[in-house]
């Protein structure tokens, strides 16, 4: 007496037509091997090249799963009844339309392909994607590098700027010999160095409310990596009116955060912001200073989440936003709502098109400043004339020490409201920072305070570095 | 082979995937071999064993397989294929389907766009297990029934 075998009806052809084979055998490994053994056409549908039992191939031994028994290794004994019982999976993402990888990408990939979660169709899938980078700075560095090297097929570049030798600290897409070129160019030139399978776009613009819709429209996916609010607000509302996830960070000193917009499925950045900060609270990286491993560490979590929505993979960091302290090493995360009320994404919205958001962020609306700037060459000439003249260095004590105007006196701009005895209103004063933006600052306190002889060195003291006193080191 | 499935069946398919959508519908074909044809004679639609990604997988798992199996061996017939939804997609099989795929089945898929459904197609993996071919739907009368 053997063992019997009761074929589903798939496998019938394969035997005969027969819905049952007997066959002699030990163990259930035993057993499958001769039943393969005697119908070769069999094989490829019980057991994957690597020789293992398909996964959607169940074998039950008198009603009980081997997965629960000894897997291969259970007995068997004459009399026994072994059933092949199919499980049946599937489901979309149609393989025709995915581009097929050559020999160099199946060995340039080989450590994603033998990932379960990738495989070859996670890595056409990568090659299909088409994700648009804003910003080839700090944020964008990480996130290009990290898409390239994984294989996005094709990546959009958004930057108007030329390569500082300041950027260069954090923007790890830039070299030296990039200084002073095009970023954009710089950028290209790094990623097809990197993996040249990929197709880099470039757009040489600022994004702005009229070309964001037939730029953005174009990609899959967008990665946000601005250092302004009226950028990150066009993006968050041209992703929502073209249905595109965004995927969000941004950076501040020592700390980062982000998150993956998608209103058809959970919030976007209007819901967590609805309203810009007030044009200065917030200062910029040139303004504020960052740590250049920060944006590495919140431009990655970037790329990794841009993949993750391009496999399917895992839990996307929709309705969460991650924060990243770098001084303590520590990621909290915050539950993010919809807000019903978002005027963008809500039930009603009120945005239904691309607005001006400089104007909506605060910005030109500023007061002129028509003549109430100097510039370093007319400074030094005045100063020689009139050597009363102050002038006033409302930077940072720690900005101080890296270069200072000699005989500037140094009254940081929060200081200053306090210190305003100090200073005499018969004498003229220039103030100055480090661009010349936190200067004008100062220039409004002293107005109201009823200062008139005050003016701000355009440029701060970069132009009198760069003008005057060569001598000096710029940051 | 072909497939044959009448008019009531197809509604039957089709009214699932809209049933379920966006979630994908699936459900197992009882039926016949009749010479070169397969007849389909009950559907048992089943419920999608995947909550983790019911979007755009589905799975029927062995129990229920077999559970279905035993019913409709009971009326004499074999489980002679599989309907399944795509959501949002066309009716055509993916990679992920025909690396599951069992042969000889008929893979019925029904693309439901928006929450309708529209067009049905039926595919037999081909021996190689290489590709998914795409199978006459017929929907003639049976003239023969099970007895």
């Amino acid at each position: 007496m053997a063992v019997t075998v009761l074929i589903p009806t798939p496998l019938r052809p394969f035997v005969g037509g027969r819905d049952a084979v007997e066959l002699e055998a030990g163990s259930v490994g035993e057993l499958l091997d001769r039943l393969a053994g005697q119908h070769a056409a069999l094989k490829p549908h019980l057991f994957a090249t690597d020789g293992r039992l398909r996964s959607f191939v169940n074998v039950y031994v008198n009603d009980r799963d081997i997965r629960q028994l000894a897997q291969r290794e259970t007995p068997v004994k004459p009399g026994d009844t072994v059933s092949i019982i199919p499980s049946i999976a599937g489901g979309t993402t149609v393989a025709e339309a995915l581009p097929r990888l050559s020999h160099e990408e199946i060995l340039r990939y080989s450590r994603h392909l033998i990932l379960p979660d990738v495989g070859v169709e996670g890595q056409q899938k990568l090659k299909a994607a088409r994700v648009l980078l804003v910003g080839a700075g700090g944020l964008g560095s990480p996130a290009a590098l990290y898409l390239a090297a994984a294989g996005v097929g094709t990546l959009g570049l958004v930057d108007f700027d030329v390569v500082d030798k300041t950027n260069l600290q954090r923007q790890i897409l830039h070299g030296t010999s990039s200084v002073g070129v095009s970023k954009l160019e710089s950028a290209a030139a790094r990623i097809h160095d990197l993996n040249p399978n990929v197709r880099v776009e470039t757009f040489e613009t600022r994004l702005t409310s009229e070309n964001a819709l037939d730029i953005i429209r174009e990609f899959d996916i967008v990665a946000d990596g601005t250092d302004n609010f009226p950028t990150r607000y066009l993006v968050n509302d041209a992703c929502v009116l073209l249905d595109k996830p965004n995927v969000y960070g941004s950076i501040f000193r020592f700390e980062g955060q982000a998150s993956v917009f998608h209103a058809k499925r959970g919030p976007c950045y209007r819901c967590l912001y609805s309203e810009p900060p007030p044009p200065g609270l917030v200062p910029s990286c040139a303004e504020g200073g960052v740590l250049g491993v920060l944006p590495g560490i919140i431009g990655s979590i970037q790329a990794m989440e841009t993949i993750k929505l391009i496999l399917g993979a895992g839990q996307p960091l929709i309705g969460r936003l991650v924060l990243f302290d770098a001084l303590k090493l520590q990621f909290r995360e915050l539950k993010l709502e919809k807000d019903p009320e978002c005027p963008v994404c809500g039930a009603h919205p009120t945005v239904t098109e691309l607005i001006d958001y400089q104007a909506f962020c605060g910005i030109g609306a500023e007061p002129s400043y028509d003549g109430a700037e100097i510039t370093a060459h007319e400074l030094r000439d005045e100063w020689q004339r009139d050597p009363a003249l102050v002038v006033v260095d409302v930077r940072e004590p720690h900005e101080y020490e890296i270069a200072h105007i000699d005989g500037a006196v140094l009254m940081p701009l929060g200081e200053l409201p306090d210190r305003l005895g100090e200073l005499d209103g018969h004498h003229e004063i220039v103030t100055h920072c480090h661009h010349g933006a936190r200067s004008l600052k100062a220039l409004e306190i002293l107005k109201a305070a009823g200062f008139s002889k005050v003016r701000s060195l355009r440029g701060g003291i970069d132009a009198w570095a760069v003008n005057v006193d060569p001598a000096l080191p710029r940051y | 082979m072909s497939l044959v499935l009448d008019a009531r069946q197809v509604a039957a398919i089709r009214r699932h995937g809209e049933a379920d959508y966006p979630a994908e519908a699936c459900g197992l074909i009882g039926g016949a071999v009749e010479g070169d044809r397969k007849v389909a004679v009950q559907l048992v639609p089943l419920v999608n064993q995947r909550t983790d990604s019911a979007r755009n997988r589905y799975l029927i798992d062995p129990e229920s397989f077999r559970r279905a199996q035993e019913r409709l061996e009971r009326d004499g017939l074999d489980v002679i294929g599989v309907y399944h939804s795509h959501p949002d997609h066309p009716p055509a099989p993916s990679a992920f389907d025909r690396e599951h795929a069992w042969p000889w089945l008929s893979y019925v898929i029904v693309g439901v766009g928006q929450g309708r459904a529209g067009e049905l197609k039926s595919w037999v993996l081909a021996h190689d297990r290489g590709t998914f071919d795409q199978e006459l739907i017929t929907s003639e009368e049976r003239k023969v029934v099970w007895q």
